[in-house]
Protein backbone atom coordinates (compact mmCIF):
# COMPACT_ATOMS: atom_id res chain seq x y z
CA UNK A 1 0.00 0.00 0.00
CA UNK A 2 1.10 3.67 -0.94
CA UNK A 3 1.15 6.46 1.75
CA UNK A 4 -1.69 7.64 2.77
CA UNK A 5 -3.07 9.97 5.22
CA UNK A 6 -6.05 8.74 7.61
CA UNK A 7 -8.46 11.31 8.61
CA UNK A 8 -11.70 10.35 10.94
CA UNK A 9 -14.14 12.55 10.53
CA UNK A 10 -16.84 13.29 12.91
CA UNK A 11 -19.95 15.02 10.78
CA UNK A 12 -20.89 14.66 7.84
CA UNK A 13 -20.13 17.75 6.99
CA UNK A 14 -16.42 17.60 8.53
CA UNK A 15 -15.88 15.38 6.44
CA UNK A 16 -16.97 16.93 2.85
CA UNK A 17 -14.40 19.81 4.61
CA UNK A 18 -11.73 17.66 4.58
CA UNK A 19 -11.95 15.99 1.18
CA UNK A 20 -11.35 19.17 -0.33
CA UNK A 21 -8.22 19.55 1.51
CA UNK A 22 -6.52 16.46 -0.06
CA UNK A 23 -5.11 16.56 -3.28
CA UNK A 24 -6.54 12.93 -4.10
CA UNK A 25 -8.79 11.91 -1.51
CA UNK A 26 -11.33 9.19 -1.08
CA UNK A 27 -13.89 8.32 1.73
CA UNK A 28 -13.79 5.13 3.61
CA UNK A 29 -16.86 3.45 4.71
CA UNK A 30 -16.25 -0.59 5.66
CA UNK A 31 -13.15 -0.33 3.62
CA UNK A 32 -13.85 -3.70 2.22
CA UNK A 33 -13.70 -2.79 -0.95
CA UNK A 34 -10.74 0.33 -0.87
CA UNK A 35 -8.56 -1.34 1.22
CA UNK A 36 -8.21 -4.19 -0.81
CA UNK A 37 -7.53 -1.95 -3.52
CA UNK A 38 -4.94 -0.08 -1.76
CA UNK A 39 -3.38 -3.02 -1.17
CA UNK A 40 -2.77 -4.02 -4.74
CA UNK A 41 -1.92 -0.40 -5.19
CA UNK A 42 -4.29 -0.13 -8.18
CA UNK A 43 -5.41 3.45 -5.89
CA UNK A 44 -3.49 5.34 -4.36
CA UNK A 45 -5.11 8.08 -2.38
CA UNK A 46 -3.72 11.07 -0.99
CA UNK A 47 -6.27 11.54 2.11
CA UNK A 48 -8.98 8.65 3.53
CA UNK A 49 -11.27 10.18 5.05
CA UNK A 50 -13.32 7.94 7.74
CA UNK A 51 -16.87 8.00 7.23
CA UNK A 52 -17.18 4.65 9.51
CA UNK A 53 -17.89 6.64 12.68
CA UNK A 54 -20.40 9.29 11.68
CA UNK A 55 -23.15 8.61 14.45
CA UNK A 56 -25.58 10.47 11.95
CA UNK A 57 -24.56 7.75 9.48
CA UNK A 58 -25.88 4.79 11.40
CA UNK A 59 -28.79 3.19 11.72
CA UNK A 60 -32.51 2.10 10.40
CA UNK A 61 -35.51 3.76 10.76
CA UNK A 62 -39.03 2.80 9.20
CA UNK A 63 -41.50 5.76 8.81
CA UNK A 64 -44.84 5.02 6.79
CA UNK A 65 -44.26 3.65 3.77
CA UNK A 66 -40.66 3.42 3.80
CA UNK A 67 -37.13 1.91 5.31
CA UNK A 68 -34.37 4.34 5.53
CA UNK A 69 -31.30 2.46 5.89
CA UNK A 70 -28.18 5.32 6.87
CA UNK A 71 -25.36 4.94 4.91
CA UNK A 72 -22.76 3.41 6.99
CA UNK A 73 -25.30 0.77 8.59
CA UNK A 74 -22.98 -2.21 8.29
CA UNK A 75 -24.89 -5.51 6.15
CA UNK A 76 -24.92 -7.66 9.62
CA UNK A 77 -26.91 -4.79 11.24
CA UNK A 78 -29.62 -4.39 8.06
CA UNK A 79 -29.61 -8.20 7.93
CA UNK A 80 -30.28 -8.97 11.57
CA UNK A 81 -32.72 -5.66 11.66
CA UNK A 82 -36.01 -6.67 13.28
CA UNK A 83 -37.56 -3.41 11.70
CA UNK A 84 -36.20 -4.35 8.25
CA UNK A 85 -36.89 -8.17 8.32
CA UNK A 86 -40.42 -7.00 9.11
CA UNK A 87 -40.82 -4.41 6.38
CA UNK A 88 -38.71 -5.89 3.68
CA UNK A 89 -37.81 -9.36 4.46
CA UNK A 90 -35.98 -9.77 1.09
CA UNK A 91 -33.67 -6.81 2.00
CA UNK A 92 -32.68 -8.16 5.19
CA UNK A 93 -31.74 -11.76 3.27
CA UNK A 94 -30.12 -10.05 0.49
CA UNK A 95 -27.68 -8.04 3.39
CA UNK A 96 -27.27 -11.93 4.47
CA UNK A 97 -25.59 -13.14 1.84
CA UNK A 98 -23.02 -10.73 1.11
CA UNK A 99 -19.53 -11.61 1.23
CA UNK A 100 -18.84 -13.73 4.46
CA UNK A 101 -19.69 -12.78 8.72
CA UNK A 102 -16.95 -10.53 8.56
CA UNK A 103 -17.01 -8.97 5.99
CA UNK A 104 -20.93 -8.30 6.59
CA UNK A 105 -19.78 -6.81 9.98
CA UNK A 106 -17.35 -4.24 8.55
CA UNK A 107 -18.96 -3.61 4.56
CA UNK A 108 -21.62 -0.53 4.87
CA UNK A 109 -24.40 -0.02 2.09
CA UNK A 110 -23.43 3.74 1.63
CA UNK A 111 -19.96 2.60 0.49
CA UNK A 112 -21.52 -0.98 -1.49
CA UNK A 113 -23.56 1.84 -3.79
CA UNK A 114 -20.99 4.34 -4.56
CA UNK A 115 -18.52 1.81 -5.47
CA UNK A 116 -21.21 0.56 -7.93
CA UNK A 117 -19.47 -3.07 -8.47
CA UNK A 118 -20.96 -4.66 -11.06
CA UNK A 119 -21.57 -7.77 -9.30
CA UNK A 120 -22.56 -6.09 -5.99
CA UNK A 121 -26.03 -7.12 -4.58
CA UNK A 122 -27.32 -3.54 -2.95
CA UNK A 123 -27.52 -2.34 -6.49
CA UNK A 124 -30.19 -4.92 -7.41
CA UNK A 125 -32.60 -4.20 -4.46
CA UNK A 126 -32.04 -0.18 -4.58
CA UNK A 127 -32.87 -0.54 -8.15
CA UNK A 128 -35.88 -2.95 -8.38
CA UNK A 129 -37.16 -1.47 -4.89
CA UNK A 130 -36.86 2.24 -6.90
CA UNK A 131 -35.12 3.40 -3.76
CA UNK A 132 -33.81 7.29 -3.16
CA UNK A 133 -30.58 7.86 -2.46
CA UNK A 134 -30.04 10.94 -0.08
CA UNK A 135 -26.76 12.43 -0.25
CA UNK A 136 -25.12 15.06 1.70
CA UNK A 137 -26.43 17.49 -1.61
CA UNK A 138 -29.90 16.23 -2.85
CA UNK A 139 -31.86 13.28 -3.58
CA UNK A 140 -30.99 10.28 -6.17
CA UNK A 141 -33.71 8.23 -8.04
CA UNK A 142 -31.96 4.94 -8.13
CA UNK A 143 -32.79 5.45 -12.27
CA UNK A 144 -30.57 8.13 -12.38
CA UNK A 145 -27.85 6.92 -9.80
CA UNK A 146 -26.47 3.43 -11.62
CA UNK A 147 -24.32 4.73 -14.39
CA UNK A 148 -22.13 1.66 -15.69
CA UNK A 149 -18.91 -0.56 -14.25
CA UNK A 150 -18.10 1.49 -10.41
CA UNK A 151 -19.86 4.56 -12.23
CA UNK A 152 -22.59 6.17 -10.54
CA UNK A 153 -24.34 9.99 -10.48
CA UNK A 154 -22.31 10.91 -6.77
CA UNK A 155 -20.21 14.18 -7.62
CA UNK A 156 -16.54 14.51 -6.46
CA UNK A 157 -17.07 14.63 -2.57
CA UNK A 158 -20.91 14.37 -2.45
CA UNK A 159 -21.23 11.55 0.27
CA UNK A 160 -24.31 9.38 0.59
CA UNK A 161 -26.05 9.68 3.69
CA UNK A 162 -28.78 7.47 3.39
CA UNK A 163 -31.54 5.14 0.70
CA UNK A 164 -34.75 5.29 1.73
CA UNK A 165 -37.11 2.26 0.28
CA UNK A 166 -40.46 2.64 -0.30
CA UNK A 167 -41.92 -0.67 1.55
CA UNK A 168 -43.11 -2.60 -1.77
CA UNK A 169 -46.29 -5.30 -1.89
CA UNK A 170 -43.64 -8.27 -2.43
CA UNK A 171 -40.51 -8.93 -2.99
CA UNK A 172 -37.74 -11.51 -3.44
CA UNK A 173 -34.10 -12.10 -4.10
CA UNK A 174 -32.12 -15.02 -5.29
CA UNK A 175 -28.01 -15.42 -5.83
CA UNK A 176 -26.04 -17.14 -7.70
CA UNK A 177 -22.62 -16.46 -6.06
CA UNK A 178 -19.15 -17.11 -6.76
CA UNK A 179 -18.38 -20.15 -4.82
CA UNK A 180 -15.18 -18.15 -3.95
CA UNK A 181 -15.59 -14.36 -3.96
CA UNK A 182 -18.95 -15.02 -2.76
CA UNK A 183 -20.51 -11.66 -5.16
CA UNK A 184 -22.83 -12.41 -7.67
CA UNK A 185 -22.86 -14.34 -10.70
CA UNK A 186 -26.17 -13.57 -11.23
CA UNK A 187 -28.43 -12.16 -8.65
CA UNK A 188 -32.17 -10.71 -9.06
CA UNK A 189 -34.09 -8.82 -7.23
CA UNK A 190 -37.96 -9.22 -8.09
CA UNK A 191 -40.14 -6.52 -6.34
CA UNK A 192 -44.24 -4.86 -6.79
CA UNK A 193 -45.08 -1.87 -5.78
CA UNK A 194 -47.71 -0.81 -3.42
CA UNK A 195 -49.07 0.59 -6.81
CA UNK A 196 -48.57 -2.51 -8.40
CA UNK A 197 -45.59 -1.74 -10.81
CA UNK A 198 -43.51 -4.78 -11.39
CA UNK A 199 -39.89 -3.79 -11.13
CA UNK A 200 -36.87 -6.58 -11.73
CA UNK A 201 -33.15 -5.67 -11.44
CA UNK A 202 -29.64 -8.19 -12.23
CA UNK A 203 -26.85 -7.73 -10.76
CA UNK A 204 -23.59 -9.71 -11.45
CA UNK A 205 -24.84 -10.31 -15.11
CA UNK A 206 -24.14 -6.98 -17.44
CA UNK A 207 -21.28 -5.20 -18.74
CA UNK A 208 -22.65 -2.22 -17.98
CA UNK A 209 -24.14 -2.80 -14.30
CA UNK A 210 -26.86 -3.40 -12.79
CA UNK A 211 -29.99 -3.32 -14.77
CA UNK A 212 -33.82 -3.82 -15.27
CA UNK A 213 -34.91 -6.75 -17.43
CA UNK A 214 -38.20 -5.38 -19.28
CA UNK A 215 -38.41 -8.84 -20.68
CA UNK A 216 -39.24 -10.23 -16.86
CA UNK A 217 -40.64 -7.30 -15.63
CA UNK A 218 -43.83 -7.76 -18.02
CA UNK A 219 -44.31 -11.15 -18.14
CA UNK A 220 -44.68 -10.65 -13.89
CA UNK A 221 -46.97 -7.64 -14.57
CA UNK A 222 -49.83 -9.69 -16.19
CA UNK A 223 -48.87 -12.80 -13.94
CA UNK A 224 -46.45 -12.44 -10.78
CA UNK A 225 -45.83 -16.01 -10.79
CA UNK A 226 -42.59 -18.22 -11.42
CA UNK A 227 -44.27 -20.12 -14.30
CA UNK A 228 -45.07 -17.09 -16.19
CA UNK A 229 -41.16 -16.49 -17.00
CA UNK A 230 -41.09 -19.93 -18.27
CA UNK A 231 -41.32 -19.04 -22.26
CA UNK A 232 -39.33 -15.86 -21.06
CA UNK A 233 -36.78 -15.60 -23.86
CA UNK A 234 -33.84 -13.38 -22.09
CA UNK A 235 -31.38 -12.07 -24.25
CA UNK A 236 -27.60 -12.66 -23.52
CA UNK A 237 -26.59 -9.35 -25.26
CA UNK A 238 -24.18 -7.42 -23.37
CA UNK A 239 -23.80 -9.96 -20.69
CA UNK A 240 -19.99 -10.97 -19.24
CA UNK A 241 -18.67 -13.55 -21.15
CA UNK A 242 -15.99 -14.78 -19.08
CA UNK A 243 -14.14 -17.32 -17.22
CA UNK A 244 -16.80 -17.03 -14.59
CA UNK A 245 -19.37 -17.75 -16.95
CA UNK A 246 -20.23 -17.52 -20.81
CA UNK A 247 -23.09 -14.70 -22.02
CA UNK A 248 -25.68 -17.37 -22.62
CA UNK A 249 -25.39 -19.51 -19.00
CA UNK A 250 -25.57 -16.05 -17.54
CA UNK A 251 -28.88 -15.19 -19.69
CA UNK A 252 -30.23 -18.94 -18.42
CA UNK A 253 -29.23 -17.70 -14.94
CA UNK A 254 -31.19 -14.41 -14.92
CA UNK A 255 -34.57 -16.59 -15.73
CA UNK A 256 -33.57 -19.33 -13.05
CA UNK A 257 -32.89 -16.64 -10.41
CA UNK A 258 -36.05 -14.79 -10.71
CA UNK A 259 -37.90 -17.97 -10.78
CA UNK A 260 -36.12 -18.50 -7.46
CA UNK A 261 -36.82 -15.09 -6.49
CA UNK A 262 -40.71 -15.47 -6.68
CA UNK A 263 -40.32 -18.68 -5.05
CA UNK A 264 -38.71 -17.46 -2.32
CA UNK B 1 4.46 9.32 12.79
CA UNK B 2 0.89 9.26 14.28
CA UNK B 3 -0.38 7.15 17.67
CA UNK B 4 -2.68 5.07 17.80
CA UNK B 5 -4.83 4.34 21.08
CA UNK B 6 -6.49 1.30 21.36
CA UNK B 7 -7.29 -1.55 23.82
CA UNK B 8 -6.07 -5.37 22.82
CA UNK B 9 -7.09 -8.30 25.13
CA UNK B 10 -8.29 -5.65 28.38
CA UNK B 11 -4.68 -3.63 27.86
CA UNK B 12 -4.81 -0.24 26.75
CA UNK B 13 -2.08 -0.12 23.97
CA UNK B 14 -0.20 2.78 22.12
CA UNK B 15 1.57 2.34 18.96
CA UNK B 16 3.55 4.97 16.98
CA UNK B 17 2.22 3.68 13.21
CA UNK B 18 2.13 4.92 9.47
CA UNK B 19 -1.90 5.70 8.73
CA UNK B 20 -1.59 3.06 6.33
CA UNK B 21 -0.58 0.73 9.21
CA UNK B 22 -3.08 -2.49 8.90
CA UNK B 23 -4.17 -3.79 12.25
CA UNK B 24 -3.11 -7.23 11.80
CA UNK B 25 0.24 -5.57 11.33
CA UNK B 26 0.08 -3.63 14.36
CA UNK B 27 -0.72 -6.51 16.14
CA UNK B 28 1.71 -9.03 14.75
CA UNK B 29 5.05 -6.81 14.45
CA UNK B 30 4.61 -3.60 16.90
CA UNK B 31 3.08 -6.12 19.67
CA UNK B 32 4.60 -9.68 18.98
CA UNK B 33 1.09 -10.88 18.93
CA UNK B 34 1.38 -13.10 15.96
CA UNK B 35 -0.88 -15.72 16.81
CA UNK B 36 -3.09 -13.39 14.34
CA UNK B 37 -1.52 -15.32 10.99
CA UNK B 38 -2.01 -13.30 7.36
CA UNK B 39 -3.33 -15.83 4.85
CA UNK B 40 -4.41 -14.36 1.73
CA UNK B 41 -3.68 -11.16 2.21
CA UNK B 42 -7.20 -10.26 0.28
CA UNK B 43 -9.77 -10.74 2.59
CA UNK B 44 -10.80 -13.63 2.10
CA UNK B 45 -9.28 -16.50 4.15
CA UNK B 46 -10.25 -15.36 7.58
CA UNK B 47 -6.83 -16.45 8.88
CA UNK B 48 -6.58 -12.95 10.42
CA UNK B 49 -9.87 -12.62 12.61
CA UNK B 50 -10.31 -10.81 15.33
CA UNK B 51 -12.73 -9.30 17.46
CA UNK B 52 -13.30 -5.66 17.40
CA UNK B 53 -15.81 -4.21 19.73
CA UNK B 54 -16.97 -8.05 19.98
CA UNK B 55 -17.30 -8.00 16.27
CA UNK B 56 -15.68 -10.73 14.22
CA UNK B 57 -13.17 -8.88 11.58
CA UNK B 58 -11.10 -9.58 9.32
CA UNK B 59 -7.44 -7.69 10.59
CA UNK B 60 -6.14 -7.44 7.48
CA UNK B 61 -8.66 -5.51 5.53
CA UNK B 62 -8.94 -2.48 8.56
CA UNK B 63 -6.50 0.29 8.75
CA UNK B 64 -4.99 0.74 12.76
CA UNK B 65 -6.71 4.23 12.23
CA UNK B 66 -9.81 2.74 12.15
CA UNK B 67 -9.62 0.75 14.97
CA UNK B 68 -8.11 3.71 17.66
CA UNK B 69 -10.63 3.93 20.22
CA UNK B 70 -11.52 -0.24 19.81
CA UNK B 71 -11.65 -2.98 22.50
CA UNK B 72 -9.64 -5.59 20.57
CA UNK B 73 -9.55 -8.86 21.01
CA UNK B 74 -7.19 -11.76 19.55
CA UNK B 75 -6.13 -15.32 19.84
CA UNK B 76 -3.89 -14.61 22.36
CA UNK B 77 -6.88 -13.28 24.42
CA UNK B 78 -9.39 -15.76 25.25
CA UNK B 79 -7.71 -18.20 27.69
CA UNK B 80 -8.19 -17.92 31.17
CA UNK B 81 -4.39 -18.00 32.76
CA UNK B 82 -3.79 -21.70 31.86
CA UNK B 83 -7.44 -23.21 31.27
CA UNK B 84 -7.95 -22.90 27.81
CA UNK B 85 -11.42 -20.98 26.30
CA UNK B 86 -13.99 -23.95 25.66
CA UNK B 87 -13.66 -23.36 21.65
CA UNK B 88 -9.60 -23.87 22.30
CA UNK B 89 -10.77 -26.93 24.22
CA UNK B 90 -12.93 -28.30 21.75
CA UNK B 91 -10.51 -27.64 18.88
CA UNK B 92 -7.76 -29.93 20.63
CA UNK B 93 -10.59 -32.80 21.73
CA UNK B 94 -12.05 -33.19 18.26
CA UNK B 95 -8.53 -32.71 16.02
CA UNK B 96 -10.20 -29.76 15.08
CA UNK B 97 -6.77 -28.43 13.15
CA UNK B 98 -3.47 -30.36 11.47
CA UNK B 99 -1.41 -27.90 10.52
CA UNK B 100 -3.29 -25.33 12.41
CA UNK B 101 -2.34 -21.86 10.27
CA UNK B 102 -6.13 -21.25 9.68
CA UNK B 103 -6.84 -21.99 13.71
CA UNK B 104 -6.49 -18.62 15.61
CA UNK B 105 -9.01 -17.00 12.91
CA UNK B 106 -11.13 -20.00 12.75
CA UNK B 107 -11.87 -20.01 17.02
CA UNK B 108 -11.94 -16.53 16.74
CA UNK B 109 -15.32 -16.76 14.19
CA UNK B 110 -16.16 -19.65 16.05
CA UNK B 111 -16.35 -17.60 19.12
CA UNK B 112 -18.49 -14.89 17.11
CA UNK B 113 -20.76 -17.55 15.72
CA UNK B 114 -21.83 -19.02 18.73
CA UNK B 115 -21.85 -15.41 20.40
CA UNK B 116 -24.40 -14.56 17.68
CA UNK B 117 -26.66 -17.96 17.56
CA UNK B 118 -26.34 -19.22 21.41
CA UNK B 119 -27.26 -22.53 21.47
CA UNK B 120 -29.20 -22.83 18.46
CA UNK B 121 -26.47 -23.62 16.06
CA UNK B 122 -26.61 -26.93 13.91
CA UNK B 123 -24.05 -28.73 11.07
CA UNK B 124 -25.79 -26.46 8.22
CA UNK B 125 -25.42 -23.27 9.97
CA UNK B 126 -22.02 -23.65 11.66
CA UNK B 127 -20.63 -24.30 7.70
CA UNK B 128 -22.99 -21.55 6.38
CA UNK B 129 -20.98 -19.07 9.06
CA UNK B 130 -17.62 -20.62 8.47
CA UNK B 131 -17.66 -19.60 4.77
CA UNK B 132 -15.32 -17.30 5.39
CA UNK B 133 -12.53 -19.08 7.10
CA UNK B 134 -10.03 -21.27 4.48
CA UNK B 135 -8.93 -24.49 6.11
CA UNK B 136 -6.70 -26.32 3.65
CA UNK B 137 -5.74 -29.37 5.75
CA UNK B 138 -9.00 -30.91 7.65
CA UNK B 139 -12.13 -30.65 5.34
CA UNK B 140 -14.39 -28.81 8.07
CA UNK B 141 -15.46 -31.91 9.11
CA UNK B 142 -13.61 -31.87 12.88
CA UNK B 143 -13.77 -27.92 12.77
CA UNK B 144 -17.46 -28.57 12.81
CA UNK B 145 -17.93 -30.66 15.42
CA UNK B 146 -15.43 -28.68 17.29
CA UNK B 147 -18.28 -25.72 16.82
CA UNK B 148 -20.65 -27.35 17.44
CA UNK B 149 -19.02 -29.11 21.11
CA UNK B 150 -18.08 -25.81 22.03
CA UNK B 151 -21.47 -24.26 21.84
CA UNK B 152 -22.73 -27.04 24.38
CA UNK B 153 -19.61 -26.07 26.30
CA UNK B 154 -19.91 -22.04 26.13
CA UNK B 155 -23.67 -22.80 27.25
CA UNK B 156 -23.01 -24.47 30.48
CA UNK B 157 -19.76 -21.98 31.32
CA UNK B 158 -22.09 -18.92 30.82
CA UNK B 159 -24.92 -20.62 32.61
CA UNK B 160 -22.77 -21.29 35.61
CA UNK B 161 -21.37 -17.27 35.67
Amino acid sequence: MYETTYHRASSVDEAATMFTKGSESKYLAGGHTLIPVMKQRLASPSDIIDLGRIKELIGIEASGDAVTVKAATTHCDVATSKTVQTAIPALAYLASLIGDPAVRHRGTIGGSLANNDPAADYPAAVLAMGATIKTNKRSIAADDFFEGLFATALEEGEIITAVSFPVPAKAGYAKFPHPASRFALVGVFVAKTKSGEVRVAVTGASQSGVLRVTAVESALQADWSAAALDDVAISDDGLFNDLHGSSDYRAHLIKVMAQRALAG
Amino acid sequence: MPTVDLTINGKAVSVDVEDRTLLVHVLRENLNLTGTHVGCDTSQCGACVVHVDGRAVKSCTMLAGQAAGCDVTTIEGIANGDELHPMQAAFRDNHGLQCGYCTPGMIMSSIDIVNRYGGKLDETTVRHELEGNICRCTGYHNIVKSVLDAAGRMKVSQAAE
